[in-house]
């Protein structure tokens, strides 16, 4: 990075930390907070997205609609989180790269499963074998995306299953009293007041969201605890420039920090939307703002 | 016209699977002087110059992926790489997975590091990494086994007094021990271990398996291996003969 760090055995405290700081391999540990945030920042309305789905599909008056949206619910919330992990994301690959098997190699003969092994055509794999690595690390994160929102989606189901459920039924009465009909109701009159019921329950998810993103590198995306797990490692002279003992303590107090800060500033955030949520509901968070407002 | 450009389309798919060649190599990362990281950020060590040449000589695209040592067999035999370099001793249990070229590492001498000499081996507390033959051997000598992910935690593990001594190629250990400023010491004897160090690589792909066998001995005839061995692991390292045959210096 800076030109004194070409010899870095005799530089000073600072220079040196300043050398250290700023390698290449540092700049890999940064460009994965990057990684988290744009996973939490993707994942957070897909995942929203599913739970939005599988509440209507719940809540729906086709029972077997509604036995799916249940199922999926009961399902993944049942199932602990690393077990799917580990089991959903390579079944997914593979279902994946067997159906474009089944649709780009028709003619292939040999059999998919030979013993251990998974064996698709060329053509069939995902992403293709001669991608450059960029293209498999983007699939990869693809992947993780995908399955933290299905996990995450059963939850929000859940919890704007409940919301639904708590606002008022004399709102729901007075709407078709009016003339809607069950579209009109739901859209209209339900959905813009669930949400100060559900977000409660779906700010501790959005918590629960960020502290289990170390769980991406069991799907193969190198995330900040695995950058500091292996930077703060014993590093000896023989191998680097930067020899150093057992740091892993600095990196972790490092990404407490950064947890806490996550934490801190979403407390801040959601305490903003509740506020802006809670304007004329018929609830007592509402009831405040209307003195406030009135006084 | 139409059939023109769709034969044109066709046979630039061909090509593409014909040009398809990239064997992408998996290995962890995190165990010098096998592999590691550089400071650049990039995989480096003794198995990423060795892969190199061998890509070179068998005339290969190769890529290198990073994958964490419990889960590199079964991302290996579901297809994410086509091989793994990652100091992997050549095993019986293993080779009932996955298979393996010939070695380009001699059978290694496992060591016990501790931070006495009294510690107790064989009845005491050892630390080792998970599924590694330096586990399966604790196992068996009657000490109690702890395992870990990294090779990193099997030494804080021995420094915090959690194990009263790690188990692990003696080659991993050396630059730590020599580094170590008289905190951790070699125990007892050196263990011979495994069948020696080769690639992992899947069964049904008995064709890659050809080409880097014979760029292994290639390698191990005109003694670019050696030089590498030497380089890598120092002048008292066990290097082949030009029939590839082991030599102890």
């Amino acid at each position: 990075m800076f030109s004194y760090c070409a010899d870095p055995d005799t530089l000073g405290t600072f220079r040196w930390f300043s050398c250290y700081l700023t390698n290449g391999v540092h700049w890999s540990f940064y460009l994965s907070f990057i990684k988290v945030l744009a996973l939490l920042a993707v994942t957070a309305p897909v995942a929203l997205g599913f739970g939005f789905a599988g509440a209507m599909a719940a809540r729906s008056h086709f029972p077997p609609l509604s036995w799916l949206g249940k199922g999926y619910i009961a399902i993944v919330r049942g199932v602990p989180d690393i077990a799917f992990f580990l089991f959903f994301v390579i079944a997914l690959d593979q279902a994946f790269e067997w159906t474009r098997h089944k649709i780009l190699c028709p003619d292939w003969t040999d059999p998919i499963r030979q013993g251990n092994d998974f064996i698709v055509c060329q053509a069939a794999k995902l992403p293709l074998g001669t991608a450059p690595e960029w293209v498999h690390e983007t699939y990869g994160f693809f992947l993780a995306v995908i399955t933290f929102s299905i996990v995450f989606g059963a939850f929000a189901a859940n919890v704007l299953f409940g919301g639904m459920r708590a606002v008022p039924h004399a709102q729901l009465e007075t709407a078709e009293a009016y003339g809607m009909n069950r579209r009109q109701t739901f859209w209209k009159i339900l959905v813009p007041q669930m949400w100060v019921y559900a977000l409660p329950g779906l700010s501790n998810l959005w918590m629960v969201l960020i502290k289990a993103t170390p769980l991406l590198f069991l799907l193969g995306v190198e995330d900040i605890v695995y950058w500091a797990r292996e930077l703060g490692g014993t590093k000896t002279s023989k191998f680097t420039q930067y020899p150093h003992g057992d740091w892993r303590m600095w990196y972790f107090l490092f990404l407490l920090i950064f947890y806490l800060g996550m934490t801190r500033f979403s407390e801040i955030g959601l305490e903003k939307l509740m506020r802006r949520l809670s304007h004329g509901q018929a609830t007592s968070g509402g009831e405040l703002l209307r003195k406030e407002t009135t006084a | 016209m139409k059939n023109l450009i769709l034969s044109t389309a066709a046979l630039a798919l061909t090509a593409g699977i014909a040009m398809a060649d990239t064997v992408r190599m998996g290995t962890e990362g995190a165990y010098p002087p096998y592999n590691f990281i550089n400071d650049a950020g990039e995989i480096d060590g003794f198995e990423r110059e060795v892969g190199d040449e061998l890509c070179k000589r068998a005339n290969l695209e190769c890529e290198w992926v990073k994958n964490d040592w419990d889960s590199i067999i079964p991302n290996l035999v579901s297809g994410n790489y086509d091989t793994i370099i990652a100091g992997m001793s050549i095993t019986a249990e293993r080779d009932e997975v996955i298979d393996f070229t010939q070695d380009y590492y001699p059978p290694t001498a496992s060591a016990y590091v501790a931070t006495s000499d009294s510690a107790d081996v064989t009845g005491g507390v050892v630390a080792a990494q998970t599924s590694t033959i330096q586990a399966g051997h604790v196992a068996e000598s009657g000490a109690t086994l702890v395992e870990f992910a990294t090779p990193e935690e099997t030494i804080a593990a021995v420094r915090n007094g959690e194990a009263d001594a790690v188990l692990a190629d003696r080659d991993y250990l050396v630059p730590l021990v020599e580094e170590s400023g008289g905190e951790l010491v070699f125990v007892g004897d050196p263990v011979p271990l495994g069948g020696g160090v080769g690639m992992g690589l899947r069964e049904s792909d008995g064709e890659l398996r050809g080409k880097f066998d014979e760029a292994i001995t290639s390698m191990k005839a005109d003694g670019t291996l050696n030089e590498m061995l030497i380089k890598w692991f120092g002048e008292g390292t066990a290097t082949y003969g030009t029939d590839g045959s082991v030599v102890t210096n």
